[in-house]
């Protein structure tokens, strides 16, 4: 099997198998307090850390590119209570541009 | 999101109308994932993918490896290190859901990063019927966009002259404006931030994003 699809299926099961850990063992039992109050925070801590990965990660460097701009349109339209999809396509156009000029 | 007391079929309705600019985010993201994966992967596996795994951390993931040169070993870890985050996801999920094994099991399936963060009701419960909505229009955006972005690559241009390495980012950081809510949440955001950027030159992909879990650890230390 060639290393593209031994990726594929390796990581369509591997997705699936940690989606299903906890739902399966865990079954409909009740989280301690201190654990529930931990799962509040966990989608602001994530979402935080996929945001500025994504925004300043290369690899394994950090770096400042026009992705950085792009995302700070997003901020701004979102601060200002803009759609979504006016957050997030402006993001694109803006990162586009600041390439084509620099 | 509606009351818990409204039917199934009224959570999943308001879930899916949530879920229409995910949605639209999402076929955007898939796009540029398609034009990305063609010269790497074929025509066939990167669409396979985005059926099987769909997952845009994941896939983006491991085809910046596999692009790179590097193996399935490789590509393999990065891709189980950046969802390992639904490890997570699916424990906090679990006591909200209710049924069979095989119900619980197909719930937890509809899990991706949006309807998951826009299910949360803050009080650490879910609404699971709401969570399959939001995942609704999100599913077939996401494959819908790989293939129109494996056959209409050529004509499109290179992702990044559009700026569409910029969707992916900016489309967490809205889930971020909608989900941050208090001194706790933002001290969990800022301090994952903070993890994620330090463990960046340090560790593999996808470490930084699961280490990050450990600022809503300390953030759940704090009176609310």
């Amino acid at each position: 099997m060639s290393a593209v699809w031994a990726t594929v299926l390796a990581l369509a099961l591997a997705t699936a198998a940690l989606k299903l850990v906890g739902p399966l063992f865990l079954g409909g039992r009740a989280l301690p307090p201190t654990a529930i109050s931990i799962v509040g925070l966990l989608a602001s801590a994530l979402l935080a850390a996929l945001v500025v990965v994504e925004t300043f990660g290369q690899g394994r460097s950090l770096v400042l590119d026009a992705r950085a701009l792009g995302v700070a349109f997003a901020a701004l339209a979102l601060r200002f209570r803009l759609p979504l999809t006016v957050a997030v396509l402006g993001a694109a156009a803006v990162t586009a541009v600041a390439r084509a000029l620099f | 999101m509606p009351d818990r007391a409204e039917s199934a079929e009224v959570r999943l309705r308001a879930g899916i109308r949530r879920g229409l600019p995910f949605g639209l985010a999402v076929f955007l993201i898939a796009l540029s994932y398609g034009v990305l994966a063609r010269p790497v992967m074929g025509t066939v596996a990167p669409i396979v993918m985005s059926v099987i795994v769909f997952s845009g951390s994941a896939q983006l993931g491991s085809l910046a490896i596999l692009a790179a040169g590097g193996g399935a070993g490789a590509a393999i870890i990065a891709g189980v290190l950046l969802n390992a985050r639904y490890l997570a996801m699916g424990l906090a999920l679990a006591p909200s859901l209710r049924g069979r094994a095989v119900a619980r099991a197909a719930f937890a399936m509809t899990i991706v990063d949006a309807s998951w963060a826009a299910a949360s009701a803050g009080d650490g419960t879910f609404d699971p019927w709401y969570m399959v909505g939001v995942t609704v229009p999100q599913y077939p955006g996401w494959v819908l966009g790989t293939v129109i972005g494996v056959f209409a690559g050529k004509a499109l241009g290179h992702p990044s002259s559009l700026g569409l390495d910029a969707l992916f980012p900016a489309f967490f950081l809205a889930l971020l404006f909608e989900e941050v809510r208090g001194r706790r949440k933002r001290v969990a955001a800022a301090g994952g931030a903070g993890i994620a950027l330090a463990l960046t030159p340090l560790a593999p992909a996808g470490l930084p994003i699961l280490a990050a879990a450990a600022a809503a650890i300390l953030a759940s230390r704090m009176r609310p």
